[in-house]
């Protein structure tokens, strides 16, 4: 019998959504003259209870809510923490990087926090039509966000293209699915894991799991999926990057840690070169698109491109030792990548006044605490040891050998030795000084927000390059509970 | 045992972190970062100095050890400890330290807080380099030796410094790939990261042969781009004409020399043995070609850079001879080497501030003006080309004479010939500098020779090259003892007598490896043991030391060992 209200079961989810209803009634019924910043610290301790309530959900025995289905373990405790914290940076970097007068701050605030209970609804989720929806949830809110610069040109552009493409992809979820739901007849995620093995029409399942697998590498920006990354991330503001660079992924890839180890495990000899190969792909295409670009932002967008291929690697490596890996690389790329958007934010401005590489010439002369960031975040993600970004790769590539992928490490790490052509130049660039007569311009003021932000991102690399014992930890707790099967 | 015995190594590590966290939180204001950093170097160099001076000699094997578990899956060790073989090495690094802040007091004007705490961050790196005994905390602190000196050459350099830092970052990152990719199969063979561990296994044969060939490459590949070895020495030039002084005379060849010996011939010395031929080969065809080409240098930055593609070649000259005598020189000449370096790098750094130019012929007729400096320079020079009575002389001898007994003597005889070459355009460097005629350039400034806080610095180096010179005896016996295991293991075969001894070699033991190829893996450990239960007794009964004999032929060796038989 279960004790547990099935409200506990998704209580980060409901703190999220009652912040997000809270800030939305106050914009409102605030006087059009009052300033919106204020919501966004109300946001902002929102998902702070939030955060904090997906710790307390450890209390709470494993097992699902609302008729099976929504589920609370370690794995999806994993993951809500992750991405509220994720949130947490993003809506204090936005307090500080939105200028005062941007209009409709209050639901960009209120966005956010939508945003951020869908995703967070992603990864609790067992029952595929509950995904579905809490997948639109966290998509819809993100493709408002992106065209949040409605002043340039660029901004629009890349919310119609994330929006069509985007549509294109659930759709594509939604019909696989379809197809999985026509095969077992069921749509519960552990349903299907008991029935599928002896399901009649194998071929079915199989298009259903090709179809599911088209629409989450899209969202993880996986090759071939990923044509819209770049463009996407060039419209929209900076600090909605460093949210949809991060946490929609993190949703996305515990979305497909699901599917392939609770759901349909026994497939694994049919997924896993699959994505060997979405792997190598990922990591060759996004270095070497990235080599030759020199807008900073389109830049990070081929290398999260390449971090989504070092992260399915992990895949190759044996059940929860791959669960594992990839659960704590997502965990160092989001701490990292938050990191430098926010400097690039910072650095850059708000309407991308510094988008071109040369822009950043001089930047550790005008700032010299920015500089500095950007060089450990442009460390973190070379993959310099005593950062996040070194020890996810380490613990990613060397599962993957554990699993016999030699190859795969090898050009993984060939790869990674490619990607650090072009961080480096950032960072050379932006340690060279200015040039003469030319000045960076003023140094961008670091205010109490974003400082905030930047200490919590600055903080989780290290702490998950120096010690990453307890985040280890818990990700291969989150691992375990991945493949046993709760209760009713 | 010293009361800081077991944390000196941890302080050593954590003395310039601390300064450099130091530096960033006080205020750039007039010359504080330096004071802090100076402060700082001299701290740690005065903890390295613990080191030799509690050094228990009657010992073989790792001192002043650290092991303590760092992560738990994949289990990475916190595992430190200091053989003969790092010992001096660990002391020069220290040493040098402090020289380079000095030689960056005045040339360095902006941005100090940055370059302090980033060139303090690559003391640190190369420290844990070279004490690190665990393969993952030994390839954490060889990554990020890169970083800082990257940032220092882009922001220092002196035309192009980006160009100089991305080829230079590139070419030394790129190696480490497959370098990281053999730790990790090593990792996934035996579950294990601990260099000791490792030694032992692959000494016993328990990994298979054709794979650990491969991962012995990996290894050897990235040492040898580092050091650099003749034909991958493209970054070499730029890196030193664009690096800031300070950093040019750190990074200098000794990382990758160490780890040549520790990490390639220590751990896979059958595998060495076979590849030492071509090295030996591609050694004496880089200390001709790099003393060919510093010969026609117009640039004494360049002419400096391709020196020490002469000078390292000559020590991965004596490392893959495999000979004691040779292995010894080489240690030595690092040691050396970084010294002399040291010293001739801060009087061109000198220069160089003061006449803002590289060219060699610009200058001309300096030694009336700045006799001290010349009197130094030529010194150093002296030093630099092989004088006997200065340390670069032992050095050399050591090599040349181990390639000459131990390898080849066509091969000796074409390395004596660039050491001859060496003497050549290093005299012609001091010629073109300080004597003749008085150029438009020298004209054009007042004297101004160097200050007092300079010769504080020089005449230290200097003495100590002349007692390195005279008396080699306070070095030798200590790094004698650090590379014997290694030779123990590597030469084995071509010696009867070391055929299936356990050595007295400290925890290492003389195998031939033919024989056990045949034995099953369960009588390889059983072996194992016996081993192990051996040098207990060994220890029990207090054979002699072996720091008891002082000649280190290898014939005398074998008579000691009937002996002990």
């Amino acid at each position: 019998v279960n004790q547990v209200p099935d409200i506990y079961r998704i209580l980060p989810e409901v703190i999220l959504t009652l912040t997000g209803v809270v800030v939305m009634v106050l914009d409102a019924a605030f006087p059009p003259a009052w300033a919106r910043r204020g919501l966004g610290w109300v946001a902002a301790f929102g998902t702070v209870a939030a955060l904090w309530a997906g710790l307390g959900q450890l209390a709470l025995p494993m097992g699902t809510g609302f008729y099976g289905s929504v589920e609370t373990s370690a794995f999806t405790v994993f993951f809500h923490v992750l991405i509220c914290g994720i949130v947490l940076v993003a809506l204090l970097l936005s307090l500080d990087t939105l200028p005062d007068d941007s209009h409709h701050q209050g639901e960009f605030y209120a966005l956010i926090v939508f945003g951020a209970v869908g995703m967070c609804l992603l990864t609790g989720a067992v029952e595929l039509l509950l995904v579905f929806i809490a997948l639109e949830i966290s998509s819809i809110a993100t493709y408002i966000l992106v065209g949040y610069r409605k002043h340039t040109a660029r901004g629009p552009e890349a919310a119609i293209k994330y929006f069509l493409l985007g549509s294109f992809a659930t759709a594509f979820l939604l019909y696989g699915i379809a197809l999985i739901f026509g095969a077992t007849g069921t749509t519960e995620v552990y349903e299907i894991a008991r029935l599928a093995p002896g399901a009649p029409n194998h071929t079915l399942i199989l298009c259903g799991l090709g179809l599911m697998l088209v629409g989450i590498l899209f969202k993880v920006s996986a090759v071939p999926f990923h044509v819209w990354t770049p463009d996407v991330y060039e419209g929209a503001p900076s600090p909605v990057v460093a949210l949809i660079s991060t946490a929609p992924k993190a949703a996305a890839f515990a979305l497909l840690l699901r599917v392939l180890y609770e759901m349909l495990p026994t497939l694994r000899p049919v997924w896993s070169p699959l994505l060997w190969v979405v792997a190598v792909l990922s990591m060759t295409v996004g270095n070497l698109a990235a080599l030759r670009q020199t807008n900073v932002k389109r830049m990070l967008a081929y290398s999260s491109i390449a971090h989504a291929g070092y992260l399915l690697a992990a895949l190759a490596g044996l059940g929860q030792e791959g669960i594992m890996a990839a659960s704590f690389y997502i965990a160092a790329y989001a701490a990292m990548n938050v990191g430098i958007f926010a400097v690039v934010s910072l650095a850059g401005g708000y309407d991308d006044e510094r988008r071109q590489i040369d822009d950043f010439r001089g930047l550790i002369y005008r700032s010299p605490l920015l500089g500095c960031l950007l060089l450990f975040f442009l460390a973190s993600l070379v993959g310099i040891p005593f950062t996040g970004g070194f020890f996810g790769k380490l613990i990613s590539f060397q599962t993957a050998l554990g699993g016999g992928a030699l190859w795969l490490v090898i050009i993984g790490l060939l790869n990674s030795g490619l990607a650090a052509a072009y961080y480096l130049r950032l960072a050379l660039v932006s340690a060279q000084a200015p040039e003469a007569g030319k000045s960076f311009g003023a140094a961008p003021r670091v205010g109490v927000a974003v400082g905030a932000a930047l200490m919590l991102a600055v903080a989780a690399t290290l702490l998950l390059g120096v010690y990453p014992n307890r985040v280890l930890g818990a990700a291969d707790w989150g691992a375990h509970t991945l493949s046993v099967v709760p209760g009713p | 045992m010293h009361a800081f015995d077991p944390i000196i190594l941890t302080l050593i590590l954590l003395a310039p972190l601390v300064g450099a966290v130091l530096v960033l939180l006080a205020p750039e204001r007039g010359k504080l970062p330096n004071w802090i950093a100076l402060a700082t170097t001299l701290a740690t160099f005065g903890l390295t100095l613990h080191l030799p001076a509690h050094y228990d000699h009657a010992q073989t094997g790792f001192q002043f050890a650290v092991n303590l578990q760092w992560i738990e899956k994949p289990a990475i060790f916190y595992h430190l400890g200091v053989d003969g073989l790092s010992l001096w090495l660990v002391v020069l690094v220290g040493l040098l330290a402090p020289i380079g802040v000095v030689a960056s007091w005045n040339a360095i004007r902006e941005r100090r807080k940055v370059f302090y705490a980033l060139f303090l961050v690559q003391q640190t790196a190369m420290l844990g380099v070279f004490l690190s005994l665990d393969l993952m905390l030994y390839y954490g602190f060889w990554e990020l030796s890169l970083v800082p000196m990257a940032i220092l050459i882009a922001m220092y350099g002196r035309k192009d410094g980006p160009k100089a830092a991305l080829k230079f970052f590139l070419f030394t990152f790129i190696p480490s790939a497959p370098l990281l990719v053999a730790i990790l199969w090593l990792y996934a063979r035996t579950g294990s990261f601990d260099y000791t561990i490792l030694r032992e296994t692959i000494a016993l044969g328990l990994i298979p042969g054709g794979p650990l060939w491969l991962v012995s490459l990996a290894f050897l590949f990235a040492f040898a781009v580092k050091v650099p070895v003749f034909p991958l020495h493209g970054w070499l030039a730029d890196t030193y004409s664009e690096a800031p002084v300070a950093l040019a005379m750190v990074v200098a060849g000794k990382l990758g020399l160490y780890s040549m010996l520790r990490f390639h011939v220590g751990l896979f010395p059958a595998q060495a043995r076979i590849v030492a031929p071509v090295l030996v080969g591609l050694a004496v065809i880089g200390i001709l070609y790099g003393a060919s080409l510093a010969l026609v240098q117009r640039d004494f930055w360049r002419l400096m850079a391709f020196a020490a593609l002469s000078h390292l070649s000559l020590i991965t000259l004596g490392i893959y001879g495999l000979t004691l005598t040779g292995w010894e020189g080489a240690v030595y000449q690092i040691l050396n080497h970084g010294v002399v370096d040291g010293a001739l790098f801060l009087l061109l750094g000198v220069l160089y501030e003061r006449y803002a130019t590289s060219e060699i012929n610009a200058y001309g007729g300096l030694a009336a003006k700045l006799p001290r400096t010349a009197a130094f320079f030529v010194l150093a020079t002296l030093g630099m080309i092989g004088l006997p009575i200065l340390g670069g002389f032992i050095g050399e001898f050591l090599i040349l004479l181990g390639t000459f007994t131990g390898v080849s003597k066509g091969w000796a005889v074409a390395a004596t010939l660039g050491v001859i070459l060496g003497a050549a355009y290093m005299l012609w460097l001091v010629q073109s500098i300080f004597f003749g005629p008085e150029s438009r350039l020298v004209a054009s400034k007042p004297p101004d020779d160097l200050r007092l806080g300079q010769i504080f610095v020089l005449a230290p180096l200097t003495v100590l090259m002349l007692v390195m010179g005279i008396a080699p005896m306070g070095w030798l016996p200590v790094i004698e003892m650090g590379v014997q295991p290694a030779q123990g293991r590597a030469r084995v075969d071509l010696e009867p007598g070391f055929e299936r001894t356990t050595g007295w070699i400290g925890e290492d033991f003389g195998y031939t490896f033919s024989g056990l190829a045949s034995a099953s893996r369960k009588s390889r450990v059983s072996e194992l043991a016996a081993v192990h239960s051996n040098l207990d007794l060994r220890r029990q009964v207090g054979l002699p030391k072996m720091t008891d004999i002082r000649d280190s032929s290898l014939l005398a060796q074998m008579k000691y060992r009937e002996v002990q038989r």
